[in-house]
Order: C-alpha cells, then structure tokens, then sequence
C-alpha cells in the first residue's frame, strides 16, 4: 500500500516547504523575545501583583456533591484574627449576579441560574459556599474552618444515561436534566445506510480531562473605590472578554473596568472562561475598598476550573464492501456538568462539523444531547469538540478496514478528498479551501518505514511474541481561526469572531503593533513582530507588540481555538498595509513625485525610475511627527488599525503515524515511534510552529494513555490533585519526528492556517489505533482511554475469553 | 515565631516567620523573590524548585525554619554578572519554554541534574526531571536544551 504513486511524486514536488529568502521575516527561525524574562525569574504572574492594604480571599466550597444548604453563618470566621470579612452566597445575592453562558446553542436550552457563590444548593464537589477575606492567605485559610454549614444531602448523579432518566434532577426548576437537544445533517444518512454492503457501529468513550495549565489561576482586584474604577488582574485567556462579562454580570460601568492579563502560564481553554472568583473578587473590593487577590491552589484548581472531554459517543459508518464509505451516523452525549460556563453548550457541536473529516461521503447525520450531572463544569479544553470528532472517526475508519479485511491507509486514501478536489463542500456544508492529503501521507510513510514496521509487527504476531507492535494512522483536518462572524451567529453564538490590530509608528522608526490577541505561552511578541517586520521593513528589534491589557490594547476578541495567527496576526499583516498606504502618499509628497510613481522595497520608498531618490520608513515616521511639510488635508499620522473578520475557518490537516509496543502480559504500552507531518499553510516561525506540535502531541497522547479524571457514585472527584491524576512527565513521552507539507490557505493574504491544536487533534487516535492494532489478532476491538495497563490488560483477558 | 537567618541570591536576611511558613511563600511573599512560582500542592511539579546550599529541592515542601542558616539560589540569583547560566541559554536557544511558568523549576532541577551527571544520556535527562511537569512544550526541547547545556551534540 505505500507504493508512493507518481502523481503524488509530482505533487511533493509542488509543495515544497518554502525557506525565506535572506531578507524575509516570514518563515525565519527567530528565537523568541518573551524568554529573557521567563528563564530569569523576571516574570509578572497574576500572583506575584502585590499592593499596600492587599488582602487575600479564600473561598470555602462544598464538600458534597448535591445538597440543600439550610444554613451558613460566617460570623465566627469573624472572629479569627486578621479576618477583615466574610460572606456567604446569601450576602452577596443582591450584587454577585449570574455567571455568563456566551452560547445558548438551541432556542429551548435550558440555563440553570449559576450563581458566583451557592445560595440555597450546591450542585458539585468544589461548589462555592462562602469567602473569607483575611490580611494573608494563611488567615484566610484558616478561617475557612470556623465558617459553619449545614447541609440537607440530596442524591448526586455522576452518569451521564443515568442522568437523562430524569429521576435525580441537577436542578429541580429546569425538571429536567436534557440541556439541549442538537440536530444537524447533511444529504440522506438513511438513504446512504440502505446502499451498504456493511455497517459497523461502535460506542467511544471521551473521558473527562483535567486541563492543568502548569500556572493555577489567579485574580487581583484594585479599586479606585471613590471614583468607582476598578482594574482586574487575572490568569485569564481573554481579557476582552472578560471585560465585558464582568460589567454585565456585576452591573459595573464597562468603561470603569480595566482588564489585565500579564504574565499568564498556559491555559488550554481553562482560562477561556468567566469564573465565580473573577466575580467575587470583584465584589469583594467594592465592598472593602482595598485590593483583594484569590488564587488557587492545584486541588481547590481541580474542582473549581473547568474539565474538559467527557462524552459517550455512539457512531455508525456504513459503506460498500470495496472500502467506499457512504455515511456517518453519529449520537452524542456531552456533560456539561452541574452549570454553564462559558461556552460549555457548544463545545461539543464544534465537533458536528469534523467527524466527516477529511472524506467525501454521501449521507451524515449527527445529533447531540447535552447532559447535566453533578460534576465540575465542562467546557473547552485544547481542540474543544474536534479532538472527540477526529478520534471517533479515525478509529471507526480502523475498526471499517478491519472488518472489510482492507488496509487502514489504503480505506483512508479511497476516501479523502483529493488535492484536486478543493476546493470542497463537506457533507457539513463548510467549504474546505485548500489542502493536500496525499503529500503530508507520502511524506509521513517515507519517515515513519511504515513497510518496515508492519513487517515487523507480523514477526512478532507469527513469533506470538509476548510483546506485540501496533501501528496507529491518524489523518485529520480541524477547522480553526475561530471565526467568521456570521457563521457563529448562526450558531447562535453571543459574540463575533473578528481580531483588531493596530500600528503605532513612533517618531524614531520604532514599532508598536497593538493587538488583541492574548497570549500565554504561543509566542505572539515574536511572531507579531516578524509579521510587522517584514511588511513595514523594519527590524525585527525595531519592533514591540502590547497586548492584554483592555486600556492599552483596547479591542480584541482574545486567544483560543487556533485564531490567534489566522484572524489576529493577519490583522496586524493588513493594518501594516494601511500605515504603508498613509506612507506612500507622504513619500510621494516629500519625493515631489506622482504616488503611482512609488515604490516600496526593502523599507524604502523610492520614486520609479531614480531609485537615488528614496526615503526609509523611519524617515517618513519622523517627516510625519513633524508634519512641517505635508501632504495637504491628510492627518497627521501614519498610526492605522484593521479588524479582521475571517471569510472563512482555516483548515489544518496532517497524517500522524503511531508505532506502540504493548505488553501483552502487564498491558503496558510504549510508543516506539510517532511521526506527524502536519500541513498548517505558510509558516511565519517554524521553531513555534515545532513547539506547538510537540506541546499539542504531548497533551494527546495523555488523554490516550495516561489522563482520566475520575468521580466515585457520591461525586467526589478521586483523582483531586496531581498526585491521584497523572499528567505525563518527560520520562513518559517518546522523541518526536516532525514535519510539515506547505498547502497555503487561500481565505487570508499570509496563507495561515493555525496550529495550537492540531497535535492534540490529531494523536489520540493515532496512539489508540495503534494499541488496537497490536492486540487486535487477541480478539480485542477496543480499548477504553487511557489505554493504561489495566484498561489494556483488561480489554486482553475479555477479547482472549471470545 | 522562629527566628531564621538565610542568603537568598546572595542577600543576608534575618526574619521572625511562623514555623508552618513554606519556603516558598517566604521567598515570595516576604521578600518579593516571585520568580520562583507555586504550581501544585502536592508537590509533583516542580515549579518551585530552587537550591537549598546547592541542591535541588521543592520549595513548597521545604519550611522556612529549614532554611535557616542556609543559602538558597533562586532563578533569580542563577546568572553571574548578568551572564545567564548556559541552562538558561540553552532553554532559550533550543526553545524550551513556552507559556515559561514551569521554567524556574525546570531550569534549577536541570543545574542540579548536570551537576551530579555532567553528560547525561537522553534517557537520564528524562529520568532526571521527572519530578518536574511542563505542559506546553512535550519536553522535546527541554530534553535537547539540557543536552546542549552539558556541550553534547543533540539529535535534532
């Protein structure tokens, strides 16, 4: 099957990875301007923030994971030394308001009420009941234990089918726990169904995940009290946004709210999101006056921030016997937890449009139940919907080919959409611009010897060798750069999906790139700043980029889905054009020449012809300062701005090649070798793009081997802290062999595409395909994640008793 | 309160702390050292790792009080003269670091690491910071930074 066909040969060929030219800052190797401070210790984390008068707050939270709280008195908190106050969720009724729900997926979605502190119930393990506020946080710890509560137990439902009998309601006034029902279909399932020559259906389990960005979160109110200002500092992946959502929980004018995110360490999509604590906090210091800081500890972090994952799904494939695949069949239950974060509700329908895939099919049916239990709340984590569609789907592809006897690869290329084809409106009706599933497969098979490692892998199958090798085939596309306005509209989403940026030339020649983007690890400075760079011909020192404070960097819509790049740096790419436009009219006002008759090169303008005759950038920045001799009726300014609202997603794919070694006899499993070639468009720093792929490796591979976040049937999570939920460590993981194809998206001047995600997209089915693979001769069909050595032990002594 | 008297990056302190005081808090909150972080409680992260008279330990399960007399050597005190550490220009030359939170940690049990195996294997690079979590970067890079620091050739 790996017989590489000349037409792909030919296409290699086109798709050469682009290597900058000398002069060039897109696609240069640039090392990142955001280390000097964080391998010195030099950093500004929301937790380091201290200010005279600051003090701590702590919150206490339900030790049950369904109850009726009958009382709470806090005043003996009162009575600990250092305790400036202390409030219960009955105090603060009247001002802590509702936490948002950005994402009312159907018109009859049920919104329980979310309150910041619990008034008359708790609906989960971690539940906010009260605050103490102390002069430190030790006090404020210890005061907790003086608050007393009394609680009335009602019955917890942790089960997601269980949940759905209605019998234990999460919320008695909704009457029931079925959030929403979600259909969505695209051509005739059934119609496709009753062509098959064979069906194969199967039930995936997604488990729950615990995101773990390595910085707890953190939040820091300072009040300006008299003047009603406050400024929020927080451990937050969108302070835009959160701007926003405080004003209108707390009923504080948006203009007196000011927004910070400094130095914040990772996020994941735990810190997309509006917390309780943010809201308190705020509250708090309105009512003390003073400067007020929560931050989490890692186990109090893994009750009270999101999960993410956690959904059973039911698919069906049907298909002709020769491998041609005519639909897909998909019934989804998601947990949503006890409530509503931000965008829990949609999570799962960002995956309605990704279990096609890559392949042309006839008929798709997809419908999603979403479920409320007495849990944590769910919301995004780390591809957010398409991470579950891509495994459900690459894994019933393996699970096709083996009942149909047919190559998994060879099934998967009788089916993709060809090079040729784009571009191509999926049976979910998006329109995939461009991409080439051919050269990024050609190239992963010629890294990774697949013919070498099946011959292997049949070795040992005929050596009934106790140790067993599998192969694991992940070819996926994600739909990213989050996103065209209307689109999310018509998903009923609450905002737009546009990026700003702005340009400040300064009279030096120096670069401000203002953006709203928000990052917290991606590298944005650096990359920004290439961007900027190489369109003004600046340096790349020359060059600084604000972001994440809403009084600086004022508009912006923040940093998840894989946006960042695709919708913010192109942003900054098309206001770079505009301060170009503003500066060819000087230039040519200066130079006395016609502006058709100048040119742009290398940082300069000069006049066609007499190329003597130039002026550099920084020189136009400085005539424009002066704007003693200026072009007539143009503002003074070469300073410009661009909102970008993308036409369409972006579409990243790749093929990732997993070889594992499973022990037949302990269950363990160990990756001898994962290859990914990924296709994410032009690349402006490929040493970020590398680590994007790695990080996004590492955090699937996790999910298939190693995460699991567990609650018992009372609803106490038992995998609490770090210790009971393990998060993979360098000894765990395998080296990486990387690699990318160069298709570039045509929906954006940069060819952009967008990467944060596509390795955790990607290599949870690649890892468990492969461990199936090994043990598929054993008679085992699946293996439940994490494919820990009891799951796979397990799944061996059942398949061996068929 | 317990009288404790240490040298933090190369400043005498002498402070009264309450003997439950973790280490850590004391570096950070009384004396403003913040660039050492606070990532669990349970201490399997790393995050706050530090030198206590030249060994790795986890500041968060170290008291203040079992500091004193002792010199501690935070991120902020590793560079001499202003010249970063060679582990601290390999995490940057080799991209080692993303979102940088786990960095302090990862960077003074790596100094630790190569002072007891000055040319480890990539194995032993592995095995030696297991103690530690990053969960940005996969740990490639980490791995071929402390590589690079220890003046070996790196695979990739």
């Amino acid at each position: 099957m790996s017989e590489i066909d000349p037409g792909v040969v030919a296409l290699e060929a086109a798709d050469q990875i682009s290597e900058p030219d000398g002069e060039r800052e897109l696609g240069r190797r640039r090392l990142r301007k955001e280390d000097a401070r964080l391998v010195t210790g030099q950093t500004n984390w929301t937790d380091n923030i201290q200010f005279p008068g600051m003090v701590h707050m702590a919150v206490l939270r339900s030790p049950m994971a369904h109850a009726r709280i009958s009382r709470v008195d806090v005043s003996p908190a009162l009575q600990r030394p250092g305790v400036l106050a202390a409030y219960s969720g009955r105090d603060l009724a009247e001002e802590q308001g509702a936490l948002p729900c950005a994402w009312p997926v159907t018109a009859d979605m049920k919104h329980p009420n979310h309150p910041p502190l619990a008034v008359d119930e708790v609906r989960y393990v971690g539940d906010g009941v009260a605050v103490v506020v102390a002069r430190d946080r030790y006090a404020a710890a210890d005061a907790l234990e003086a608050i007393e509560v009394d609680y009335e137990p009602l019955p917890a439902v942790v089960d997601m089918e269980e949940a759905l009998k209605d019998e234990v309601l999460v919320h008695s006034d909704l009457g029931t726990n079925r959030c929403f029902t979600w259909p969505f279909a695209g051509g005739d399932y059934d119609a496709a169904r009753a062509k098959a020559d064979v069906v194969v259906t199967r039930r995936f389990l997604q488990q729950r995940l615990i995101p773990t960005a390595m910085e707890p979160r953190s939040v820091v109110v300072a009040p300006i009290a008299a003047a009603g200002e406050y400024t929020v500092y927080s451990a937050t992946q969108i302070p835009h946004i959160l701007r926003l959502m405080l004003a209108m929980v707390t009923g504080t004018p948006e203009q007196k709210i000011r927004v910070i995110a400094p130095d914040v360490g990772g996020g994941f999509g735990s810190k997309l999101d509006v917390y309780a604590e943010e809201v308190l906090a705020l509250v708090v210091a309105k009512r003390l006056g003073q400067p007020v800081k929560w931050t989490e500890s890692r186990s109090e972090g893994y009750q009270a921030t999101i999960h993410g994952r956690d959904q059973i799904q039911d698919i069906e494939v049907a298909a002709k016997s020769d491998g041609t695949l005519l639909g897909l069949k998909v019934d989804l239950m998601a947990d949503m937890g006890a409530y509503l974060q931000l965008v829990t509700p949609g999570v799962p329908l960002l995956g309605a449009f990704m279990f096609n895939s890559i392949y042309k099919m006839e008929g798709y049916s997809f419908t999603c139940h979403g479920v409320f239990t007495t849990k944590t709340p769910t919301d995004a984590y780390r591809g957010a919907g398409r991470p579950e569609a891509t495994f459900a789907v690459e894994r019933i592809m393996d699970e096709l080919a083996a009942e149909i006897g047919m190559d998994p690869m060879e099934l998967r290329r009788k089916n993709w959409i060809r090079h040729d084809e784009f571009p191509y409106t999926t049976i979910a009706g998006l329109t995939y611009d461009s991409g080439n599933y051919e050269a990024a497969t050609a190239k992963a098979i010629d890294l990774f010897d697949y013919d070498g490692l099946r011959r292997e892998q049949e070795k040992r199958r005929a050596d009934n060798d106790p140790v067993q090798l599998g192969i694991g085939i992940s070819t996926f596309t994600e739909m990213c750069g989050l996103a065209p306005s209307r689109v999310l509209g018509s998903l009923s989403y609450g905002a737009g999906g546009w990026e700003a940026a702005a340009i400040r030339m300064l009279p030096t020649g120096k670069v401000e790139v203002v953006t709203g983007t928000a990052p917290h690890g991606q590298g944005h400075v650096t990359s920004w700043s290439q961007i900027a760079a190489d369109a003004l011909g600046v340096p790349f020192e020359d060059v600084e980029v604000i972001h994440s404070d809403t009084r600086a960097a004022p508009q912006g819509m923040d940093t998840y889905g894989s946006r960042s790049l695709v919708v913010g740096g192109v942003a900054v790419h098309l206001a770079c054009q505009k301060v170009l436009d503003k500066a060819k009219r000087v230039a040519a006002h200066l130079l006395e020449a016609a502006e058709n008759d100048v040119e742009f090169a290398g940082g300069s303008f000069s006049v066609k012809g007499s190329p003597e005759a130039k002026l550099s950038i920084q020189e136009i920045a400085l005539a424009t300062f002066a704007s003693h001799n200026f072009p007539d009726g143009m503002e003074p300014t070469l300073n410009s701005d661009y909102v970008m609202d993308p036409e369409n997603f972006s579409f990243p794919h790749g093929t990732h090649l997993c070889a594992v070694e499973v022990d037949t006899e302990t269950g363990f499993v160990k990756i001898r070798k994962y290859v990914a070639v990924d296709d994410v468009g032009k690349v402006i720093n490929p040493v970020i793009v590398e680590g994007q792929v790695h990080g996004g490796l590492a955090q699937g591979i996790a999910q298939a081997l190693y995460e699991e976040a567990l609650y018992d049937a009372d609803g106490n999570l038992t995998t609490g802290t770090l210790v009971d939920y393990y998060v993979p460590t360098a000894a765990d993981l395998p080296r990486f062999t990387t690699d990318r194809t160069e298709t570039p998206a045509t929906s954006n001047p940069l060819g952009v595409k967008g990467v944060g995600e596509a390795g955790t997209i990607a290599s949870t089915p690649a890892v468990v395909n492969a461990v199936v693979d090994a043990v598929r001769p054993r008679g085992v069909v699946d293996v439940p994640m994490p494919c820990s050595p009891e799951h796979v032990w397990r799944a061996l002594q059942q398949g061996g008793a068929k | 309160m317990t009288r404790i008297r240490t040298t933090v990056d190369g400043v005498r302190y002498e402070d009264d702390v309450e003997p439950r005081l973790l280490l850590v808090h004391y570096l950070r909150d009384r004396l403003g050292r913040t660039g050492t972080p606070v990532g669990c409680d349970t201490s399997n992260c790393g995050a706050c790792t530090v030198h206590l008279d030249g060994r790795a330990v986890k500041s968060c399960t170290v008291l203040a009080v079992q500091a004193d007399g002792a010199e501690v050597t935070t991120i902020q005190g590793l560079a001499t003269n202003g010249e970063w550490h060679p582990v601290q220009k390999a995490f940057h030359e080799r991209h080692a670091l993303q979102c940088g939170y786990c960095t302090p940690g990862m960077i003074m049990a790596a100094v630790d690491l190569l002072r007891d195996n000055p040319t480890p294997s990539e194995d032993e690079v592995r095995e030696g910071l297991e103690g530690n979590l990053c969960r940005c970067t996969g740990y490639q890079n980490i791995v071929d930074a402390v590589l690079q620091a220890s003046g070996q050739e790196v695979r990739s």
